[in-house]
């Protein structure tokens, strides 16, 4: 895995090697997206939520991250917020670096040039995320008219290449269909190909295959994974299940209640969670074999709190079977474990002798 | 698409059908002789006894019936007993000026409806939002024969931009024709502009909110792409219907605009018909008025299912 690609970045060298919490790079260049300390709220009308708290990551060119944790703890906002697209009730702070190139506060038109083109999206929702009133393939050949400045002709043929490319059966008949017309996964498919059309530097796929059955879901992370080994793509992978993430992702990052609690290589991590939520989620594996026939998350005591302000506490205390009063006085922050690249936000992780003694 | 298109012409001839009947009994269900009513109630023997003849009074109902249909079809829609003039001449020489008018406030409408509305859903809290909204409620609130008046006091009698009333046959004159029109127009549009603004306006904040268009923005498209093809296309489905709806009360609104402006149009004729007992004029104003009805519903129809494909294939899903 990570073998330097040919469509690695040519971006600057990284000017100052203590800048984030993420120690080891395991290339000698810069990764391609840099995320510092991004923070999410919105304003509602209940007051302020806070969606996201102070991520920090970084996703490398040819390496598929996998971003897990129960639903609401942030995931897609995270996602999202990458290149601007959340609505206008949310602020955002922090820092998002695109081969060195700020994100967070930049132009409408420097947003522009990077969408589709640079940092692409497969939403969650394949059967809303299509425009009902214009064909799949005149969607599809837009991406490219607006980025590669093809002819309508060109960008049409090109379009049926990609949902050949994606596992359409019959392209050339499909793109004249409406997305009413297609099934979830063709759909999905469809979306894929739109987000895979520019060849996107970095793909974000938020949960490609949760609506659908377990057949479909195989070609689509097949996409993935030729995106990241024959492009060169970072991608960056949203899901529940652990099953998908023990089979294609490199990396795995632990959210909960809008922070990192746990970020590793995969094999380590699942081998040796060190944060008591990530125990507690991979706890089931690999038994929890739902009726559809994935692996999902599983269940923890407890609700993930919705937070108006982040604490300066461990938001998972509450349901921690190792929680002190430490834990909630006091927020831990991500730390590396010496010789190896894991790291926890936990004053007790598990596998140490403290873990099972709370202070 | 071909087979929803035939279903809905069908439809829209049983819908006729129906309205020739209507009109066919309206004036045999009225008390009293209907050779009378017909003839224009004066107690002229002769003139009774030949409308009799002609209608063929004395036949079986639905053997006048067939008579008055293919009348009707071929154009004869009688006499005129007033002016003695064809009725099918006088809706010829009308119909065309209330056409005119209908189009022109329906495309003023459209134009000014559509635009303040996107304005009005994208530009949230500023103070666009806030004179859209203004004028949305003042065009629904102000009466047009009020409205009408004021502009010809102000527009016509102290600037004198506007002639007060009048009408040019657009063939002989162009621009004498448009320059009569242009109030008319105007007046006659701005409660319908009104009710479109407010239906845009909504259903394009709903669809800014869709997935789809975080797609679009995802995608890298320019924003004027963004709000004005993914997003107004959706939102013209919902205004589309509406409109249809309001066609209605554009024509009734006709009626009271022509008669301020002086438009020899349908609200004239139709006005003075019905003033006059002038049956057989009536009864081709009603009739023409359905027909117009329903050509427009299916028009609007089959508007509706160009721009929204979920209908327009509906019939070949199957
Ligand atoms: N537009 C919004 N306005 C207010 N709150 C929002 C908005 N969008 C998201 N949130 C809140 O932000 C939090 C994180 O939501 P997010 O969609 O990122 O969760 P997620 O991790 O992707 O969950 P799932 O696994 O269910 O997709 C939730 O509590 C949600 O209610
Ligand atoms: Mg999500």
């Amino acid at each position: 895995m990570s073998t330097p690609s040919t469509n690695a970045p040519t971006g600057r060298r990284r000017p100052n090697a203590g800048d984030g919490p993420e120690l080891v790079p395991t290339h000698s260049d810069e990764p391609l997206l840099q995320v510092r300390d991004l923070t999410v709220g919105f304003r509602t009308e209940d007051g302020r939520v806070s969606a996201v708290d102070q991520v920090s990551f970084d996703a490398r060119a040819g390496e598929l991250l996998a971003v897990v944790g129960e639903s609401g703890c942030g995931k897609s906002v995270a996602a999202t917020a990458l290149s601007g697209l959340l609505p206008h009730n949310a602020t955002v702070t922090g820092s998002v670096r695109l081969d060195g190139v700020e994100l967070v506060g930049a132009s409408p038109d420097q947003l522009r040039a990077v969408r589709g083109k640079e940092i692409a999206y497969i939403f969650q929702e394949p059967m809303t995320s299509l425009n009902p009133v214009f064909t799949v393939g005149r969607q599809v050949a837009e991406v490219l008219r607006v980025h590669e400045g093809m002819n309508r002709r060109d960008a049409m043929s090109r379009a049926v290449e990609l949902l050949e490319l994606v596992g359409i059966p019959t392209p050339r008949e499909r793109i004249k269909h409406y997305p009413h017309q297609l099934s979830g996964g063709l759909r999905q498919r469809v979306m894929i190909a739109m987000a895979v059309a520019c060849n996107p530097r970095v793909l974000v796929a938020d949960e490609p295959t949760t609506a659908l059955d377990v057949t479909v879901q195989a070609g689509i992370l097949d996409v993935l994974r030729d995106m990241r080994d024959r492009l060169g793509a970072a991608v960056v992978l949203i899901t529940h299940d652990l099953g998908v993430v023990a089979d294609v992702a490199d990396r795995v990052m632990v959210m909960y209640a809008g922070r990192v609690v746990e970020r590793g290589e995969v094999h380590e991590l699942f081998e040796r969670p060190r944060h008591h939520y990530t125990v507690g989620l991979l706890g089931a594996v690999p038994s929890a074999r739902t009726a559809d026939g994935q692996q999902r998350l599983r269940e923890i005591p407890g609700l993930v709190p919705t937070l108006a302000e982040q604490p300066d506490a461990c938001t998972f205390a509450d349901r921690c079977p190792a929680a002190s009063d430490k834990c909630r006085s006091s927020q831990p922050r991500l730390d590396v474990a010496p010789a190896s690249r894991h790291e926890v936000a936990c004053w007790h992780p598990a596998g140490t002798d403290r873990a099972e003694v709370p202070a | 698409m071909g087979r929803y298109l035939l279903r809905r012409v069908a439809q829209s001839m049983v819908t006729l059908v129906l309205a020739t009947m209507v009109v066919f009994a309206g004036v045999r269900a009225l008390p009293g002789d209907p050779a009378r009513a017909l003839a224009g109630e004066e107690n002229d023997p002769a003139r009774i006894a030949a409308v009799r003849a002609k209608y063929g009074l004395d036949d079986a109902v639905w053997l006048q019936y067939w008579h008055y249909l293919t009348n009707s079809l071929t154009g004869d829609f009688g006499t005129s007993v007033r002016t003695n003039i064809p009725v099918a001449e006088m809706l010829k020489s009308a119909l065309p000026v209330t056409i005119e008018l209908s189009l022109l406030s329906l495309s003023v409408a459209a134009l000014i409806g559509v635009l303040t509305g996107v304005l009005a859903a994208v530009r949230r809290g500023h103070p666009a939002e806030w004179l859209s909204n203004a004028f949305a409620l003042l065009g629904l609130s102000v009466p047009n024969f009020w409205l009408g008046l004021m502009a010809i006091l102000y527009l016509s009698v102290a600037l004198a931009i506007f002639p007060a009333s009048g009408h040019v046959p657009f063939f002989e004159d162009p621009v004498a024709n448009l320059h009569h029109m242009v109030l008319p127009a105007l007046v006659l549009g701005t409660g319908l502009a009104a009710v479109i603004m407010r239906q845009t306006r909504s259903s394009m904040l709903d669809a800014l909110g869709t997935d789809y268009i975080r797609t679009a923005r995802a995608k890298g498209l320019a924003e004027r792409t963004v709000i004005g093809v993914h997003a107004l296309r959706n939102s013209l489905i919902v205004v589309v219907t509406i409109v249809g709806l309001q066609l209605g009360a554009l024509i009734s609104g006709a009626v009271v605009t022509e008669r301020i402006f002086g438009l020899p149009g349908f609200g004239k004729l139709t006005v003075d018909s019905v003033f006059q007992r002038d049956y057989p004029v009536i009864q081709g104003v009603v009739l023409v008025t359905a027909s117009a009805y329903i050509l427009i519903n299916l028009l609007v129809d089959l508007l509706y299912s160009l721009i929204d494909p979920r209908i327009r294939v509906q019939g070949e899903a199957a």
